[in-house]
């Protein structure tokens, strides 16, 4: 199982990618607007999307889990 | 005026603050859950805590905002820069209510927010615009058929955009083709407007804005510019009054098309015409801020004068304080602004603020939002102050600068202050010699880092 974890506190702006897709490496799958900025934040590894963690206008804190791949 | 209420957070509550202060007014000033330990907050005469983080449960809910006014019973509101300080609505509901609002008339606030309608009323007017369309576009064939006549590269723009959102740079037909979409339905969420222009990309380019003031009585005024070029993407970073670029004459005739241009919508109070600048002098107006302006210190120690006392002053119905001969540019001014970011990749670093130093100098004004031991959230723009450094000429500015950012110190988050040392030893800067590329021009600026 590999997570995708925020890099920053912000709000959940968008979240790209649906339970089931696949994911390729360095793919952006959720958009987190901070300070005024839309931060993508992209999956380090290729995988299955088995579990979005959160919704949109969700706030997280750096290190959150966004998005669980398989 | 007795007391104002200030609709705004940060340094640019603080600033007004101050004025208020110095003319006996009171202040009152409002905050979220984020901001509750910030300066301002306690440099008021009185604060109210006004709703949760997020922009629209806080500083955009205009329902509380009016709330605390009447309940205050206060005179005027300040809206400061951003939030509601565009947003005609808002202007016309308090002034239905009795309010004065500090700024223009909502009938101009709102037709100066919509950039179509800025850019017609211009051409109208006789002042120069940037080459473009003259009604919005709504569909991406209609784009590609624009720009075709225009020729490439184009800058696609949202008609109720602004602070560098909603705008995008097209190389070709294909680029233009796929962002129409993207950035048409980016400025509907933002702004709640999809209607897009599309002007002819100008480069190399500056950024040079004027600043105005009319009063009530139909008096206009200019106190000069700020050449605003140094930016990253699109949003201004380094000020500086006088511009290194313009001569004599082209100050005086882009200071003469800015009070041409107030005077074609009746302009009241504190405003700024945008200008971009080409290689060969030509000026074109881009767009008008119906504020005060972030960058406004910098005229402010070049003319003397304390503009927020100007606001306050014009929204009682005040004339003007000096005549146009009276006003005088002298000195130089730069303005530093230190964002909470990564200077290499400038990414946000929201955080706590563990240590934070300011050197004390002879030249050196900072407005500042937060202190050592705030946090700055990821809610708001990631300003954190301005630092403002003043001398009679251009290269002693440069070396107070310097100096100053020699002995800045500032622990627990990242910010762009050791960008601006580097730019500060870089010889086009040092001689002036810059365009809105700059910062993308120069790549030995941005560290390398990993």
């Amino acid at each position: 199982m590999k997570q995708v974890t925020a890099s920053m506190a912000g709000t959940v702006w968008n979240i790209a990618v649906s339970q089931g897709d696949e994911v390729a490496a360095g793919q952006s799958v959720v958009v987190l607007e901070s300070m005024k900025m839309e931060i993508p934040i992209e999956a380090e590894t290729a995988g299955t999307v088995e579990e979005i963690k959160v919704a949109v206008g969700d706030f997280v804190n750096e290190g959150d889990v966004l998005v669980v791949l398989a | 005026m007795k007391k104002i209420l200030i609709a705004n957070r940060g340094e640019i509550a603080a600033r007004i603050v101050r004025t208020c202060q110095e003319m006996g007014i009171e202040s009152i000033v409002v905050y979220s859950d984020a901001d509750k330990d910030l300066p301002y907050v306690q440099q008021a005469t009185r604060a109210y805590h006004i709703g949760e983080s997020p922009v629209v449960k806080s500083y955009l809910n205009q329902d509380k905002i009016v709330e605390i006014a009447q309940k205050e019973n206060v005179d005027a509101i300040h809206p400061g820069y951003g939030f509601l300080s565009e947003n005609g609505a808002f202007v016309k509901q308090i002034e239905e209510l009795g309010i004065a609002f500090i700024g223009p008339s909502w009938q101009v606030v709102e037709a100066m927010g919509d950039k179509v309608e800025a850019r017609r009323t211009m051409e109208k007017a006789g002042v120069p615009v940037v080459p473009g369309t003259t009604d919005p576009i709504n569909d991406g064939d209609e784009a590609i058929a624009i720009a075709r006549q225009i020729g490439y590269p184009v800058m696609l723009k949202a008609s109720a955009g602004g602070g560098g959102i909603g705008m995008v740079k097209c190389d070709n037909e294909e680029t233009l083709k796929k962002q129409f979409v993207s950035t048409q339905q980016r400025a509907k969420m933002y702004f709640g407007n999809d209607r897009m222009f599309i002007e002819k990309y100008i480069s190399p380019a500056r950024h040079i804005e004027v600043q105005i003031f009319g009063d009530q009585n139909g008096n206009i005024i200019h106190l000069f510019e700020r050449d605003c070029s140094i930016q990253r993407r699109h949003q201004k970073v380094i000020e500086e009054s006088p511009s290194p670029y313009l001569t004599e004459q082209l100050r005086e005739e882009m200071g003469r098309a800015a009070v041409k241009a107030a005077q074609s919508v009746s302009y009241t109070n504190a405003g700024t015409v945008e200008f971009i600048v080409d290689e060969n002098g030509n000026f074109y107006f881009l767009e008008m801020n119906t504020r005060l302006q972030v960058e406004h210190p910098v005229t402010e120690m070049t003319t003397g004068l304390d503009l927020v006392r100007w606001q306050i002053q014009t929204a009682e119905g005040k004339p003007l304080a000096l005549l146009q001969s009276e006003v005088q540019q002298q000195g130089h001014s730069i303005e530093f602004r230190l964002y909470a970011e990564d200077p290499a990749k400038f990414l946000p670093s929201p955080g706590k603020i563990k240590d934070l130093r300011f050197p004390d100098g002879e030249g050196i004004r900072i407005d500042a939002g937060y202190e050592k031991g705030n946090t700055v959230s990821p809610f708001y723009d990631p300003m954190i102050a301005k630092i403002i450094v003043s001398d009679s000429n251009r290269s002693g500015c440069l070396k107070r600068a310097s100096d100053f950012f020699d002995s800045f110190h500032l622990e627990g988050i990242k910010t762009n202050a050791p960008l601006f040392k580097k730019i500060l030893e870089d010889t086009d800067f040092q001689k002036g010699n810059y365009t809105t590329g700059f910062l993308t021009e120069k790549p030995q600026l941005i560290e390398q880092k990993n």
